[in-house]
């Protein structure tokens, strides 16, 4: 690759690790940063972006998509996506890993997550050393918990030797068994197989506690329950290398959404009570939960145009999730620099990559947004491989401008 | 049993605004007046069925497509001969023999047969939603008969006919619903049904066939039969679908029927002159026992079946008038 002119972006509103944004820019000389603050100039021979007042913000690290899915990710601001070992082919091979390791490269990075077991069966582990050599930056057990206590606790303590962060799905098996809804008046309402919302705490209860046997470095993907929430707050506590995350959709949406059998609203884990998404809110206001994630699974007419029980779950999200994280801003629920540590700076520190931070020698992964544009969320017209959003029809507010990728502009 | 009046002038708007719907996916969200409606338009079918020449021409020329990918016989025969008896054109579709099994999807079956053009199609499916999702992609009414756990407005209205006749009004009427709530689209349609019209329902069942918070649905709910059934005035027993009678949900028929069987000494703590209703088909010796089944003056179990090809005439005539341009509805 051709080395470029270093890239001055002036005159925005720098996203600071702590507190409201500030006027200034920043310049990156090669893929780093290599100045931040107030009074950055350009220097002769730099490309000049004039950032004119819009939010200079860290690219967003996507933790735990399903696809790869360009269009999308770049619309959304995301630079970086850890992609899920739930493939056509299983990422539980080293060249798997090595191969979807540079499947984005140049304008997206791809950091695979290792298969925790061989074929996410959650019986035998996988080669979890041989895949970080490979390119692999966490290991996951796929969409589903290990239901083998044994199995996880042997998962566990070799993730620990590795120094690996074990990303985990939280819903007891026996529990949830074939559910597709939470227990409740709208499951009952449907005639939805539903399971307790419960499931989810006992599973986190289970993992905090080998977790905390073993050492190991745990994260939920997703924890979506009041209960669940309080386990790990006070694993936190206790001083536990536990983190927690969630998409958009169960701080937007309860169990309310399911009416009329909408089948894009069919998630893993499914969608909650109206109780637990104001705790999914609160978590996020006091620190307990860790990532926002866009759960990104673009999911074409086969697999949503279908009963709701014979749907497959998951969203689209790529695109709504720096606008829906942004409503919590305006809200009030977090400040700005919590929304980018919640959405760059944070998962990147869990993958281990000097990214998510406009610090200098970071890598110039850099998103020019508008946080106040207004637009409609269009099923039809996403930049997605699909279209299935909760959130189709609905106006959000923030938009990205221009995307930065190692100093290169993308699209 | 005793007739009930002929329909009361007024109880409901004129024309289309008695029943403003396309399809009857359901019974959730129905005004009193438009289940009130059906049922008294069932009322002229049960007097046709009744007599030796039982053919009405009201939908002569018109197809019926009764699509069914679950197994039926029964329900599939009531709308059979409820089609055929208003002079329509029936056909039908069961999923043994159709493409569904050669992985054609919901959808493009329902595109198939929409492009047939029928006059009105009747759906049973194995997965909750699946009627309402057919419903939104075909251009003709359709009726529900049923679909996973979620609804089968047909058997509502039916069991609320068979209740009329025999009980008159529904305020203030106790209704007791044992068995398998969990998983019963009848019970789910009959509470929408009954709690709409003014009935005190109860439903009983053992904690792990009772849905979570079905108290949202206005019924209280039991887990003792014997308290469930004081003073009703109808009890009404689900089938308990064989898969689930052991190990899983209970331990046993036998211990099924121990706590949730409705025996003769059972139903004598009801109303001395309870309804015993059944939707079948029945596990004699398990949910109820042959003596109750066969009691004379008291099970109405062949009246409901009686009842069904009434209400499912009324149901295709009234969704068929603005297609066929009956005054008041086109």
């Amino acid at each position: 690759m051709k080395d470029l002119a270093p890239l001055a972006i002036l005159n925005g509103r720098i996203v600071l690790p702590e507190g409201e944004p500030a006027r200034g820019g920043l310049r990156c000389e090669g893929d780093r940063i290599v100045a931040v603050g107030p009074d950055v100039a350009a220097q002769e021979g730099d490309r000049v972006v004039d950032a004119r007042g819009a939010l200079i913000a860290p690219g967003l690290v996507d933790l735990g998509v399903f696809a790869i899915d360009k269009p999308a990710f770049h619309f959304g601001g995301i630079t970086r996506a850890a992609l899920m070992p739930d493939q056509g082919t299983v990422l539980d091979k080293p060249a798997a890993v090595r191969f979807a390791a540079q499947s984005g490269k140049p304008d997206l990075w791809v950091h695979p997550l290792a298969a925790a077991t061989k074929g996410l069966e959650g019986t035998e582990l996988a080669e979890l050393a041989l895949m970080r050599d490979a390119g692999a930056r966490a290991v996951a057990t796929g969409r589903r918990w290990i239901g083998d206590s044994g199995a996880m606790h042997r998962l566990l303590s070799y993730g620990a030797m590795l120094d690996l962060v074990v990303v985990t799905h939280a819903e007891d098996g026996g529990l949830a068994g074939q559910a597709v809804a939470t227990a409740g008046e709208m499951a009952t309402r449907l005639g939805l197989p539903a399971a307790p919302a419960q499931a989810e705490a006992l599973a986190v209860a289970r993992d905090l506690m080998l977790a905390e046997l073993t050492g190991a470095r745990l994260h939920f993907r997703q924890v979506t329950t009041a209960a669940a929430l309080d386990l790990v707050r006070s694993a936190k506590a206790r001083g536990l290398a536990v983190t927690a995350g969630v998409t958009p959709a169960h701080f937007m949406l309860s169990d309310v959404a399911l009416g009329d059998f909408r089948t894009f609203n069919r998630l893993s884990p499914p969608l909650r009570s109206e109780a637990d998404r104001r705790a999914v809110r609160a978590a996020l206001a006091d620190g307990t939960i860790d990532v926002i994630a866009s759960g990104h699974d673009p999911r074409g007419p086969e697999d949503k145009r279908l009963p709701f029980t014979d749907a497959e779950p998951g969203m689209a999200g790529a695109e709504t999730l720096l606008p829906l994280t942004l409503g919590l801003v305006r809200d009030g629920v977090i400040d700005t620099a919590r929304a980018f540590r919640l959405l760059a700076a944070n998962p990147a520190a869990l993958l281990g990559v000097r990214a998510g931070t406009l610090a200098v020698g970071a890598e110039a992964d850099v998103a020019l947004i508008d946080p106040d544009r207004p637009w409609v969320v269009d099923s039809d017209k996403m930049a997605a491989a699909a279209g299935n959003t909760p959130f189709d029809k609905q106006g959000v507010e923030g938009r990205v401008l221009r995307l930065f990728k190692g100093g290169q502009e993308v699209g | 049993m005793t007739s009930p009046q002929s329909p009361a002038s007024g109880r409901y708007p004129a024309g289309s605004a008695a029943f403003p719907h396309r399809d009857l996916t359901g019974l959730a969200g129905l005004a009193p007046w438009e289940i009130l409606f059906l049922l008294d338009e069932a009322e002229q079918w049960v007097a046709l069925n009744r007599q030796p020449q039982k053919r009405s021409e009201r939908l002569a020329g018109l197809t019926i497509i009764n699509a069914f990918f679950e197994n039926s016989t029964r329900t599939l025969l009531s709308f059979e001969i409820a089609g055929k008896r208003l002079g329509a054109d029936v056909v039908n579709m069961q999923a043994a023999q159709s493409s569904v099994k050669k992985g054609e999807t919901l959808i493009d079956t329902a595109m198939t047969l929409n492009a047939m053009h029928a006059d009105a199609m009747v759906i049973r499916h194995q997965s909750s939603g699946a009627v309402r999702l057919i419903a939104e992609k075909v251009d003709c009414p359709v009726l529900n008969a049923g679909d996973g756990q979620h609804e089968h407005p047909t058997q509502g209205l039916l069991d609320a006919l068979t209740i009329r006749h025999a009980k008159g009004d529904f305020g203030g009427l106790r209704v007791t619903i044992c068995g398998d709530i969990l998983h019963s689209r009848v019970a789910r349609s009959n509470i929408h049904c009954l709690t709409t019209l003014g009935a005190e329902v109860r439903v009983c069942a053992p904690p792990s066939l009772m849905p979570a918070e079905i108290e949202a649905l206005k019924v209280t709910p039991f887990h003792d039969f014997d308290a469930a059934l004081k003073g009703a005035d109808v009890v009404m027993m689900l089938r308990l679908q064989q898969e689930r009678m052991s190990g899983q949900f209970i331990p046993s028929p036998r211990e099924y029927r121990h706590l949730y069987g409705l025996t003769l000494d059972r139903l004598a703590k009801a109303k001395p002159d309870a309804l015993v209703m059944h939707p079948g088909p029945m596990n004699r010796g398990v949910e109820i026992d042959s003596n109750v089944a066969d009691l004379p003056g008291r099970s109405a179990i062949t009246t409901q079946v009686e009842m069904g090809v009434a209400i499912r005439m009324a149901c295709l005539d009234v969704l068929t008038r603005r297609s066929r341009g009956v005054e008041g509805w086109a």
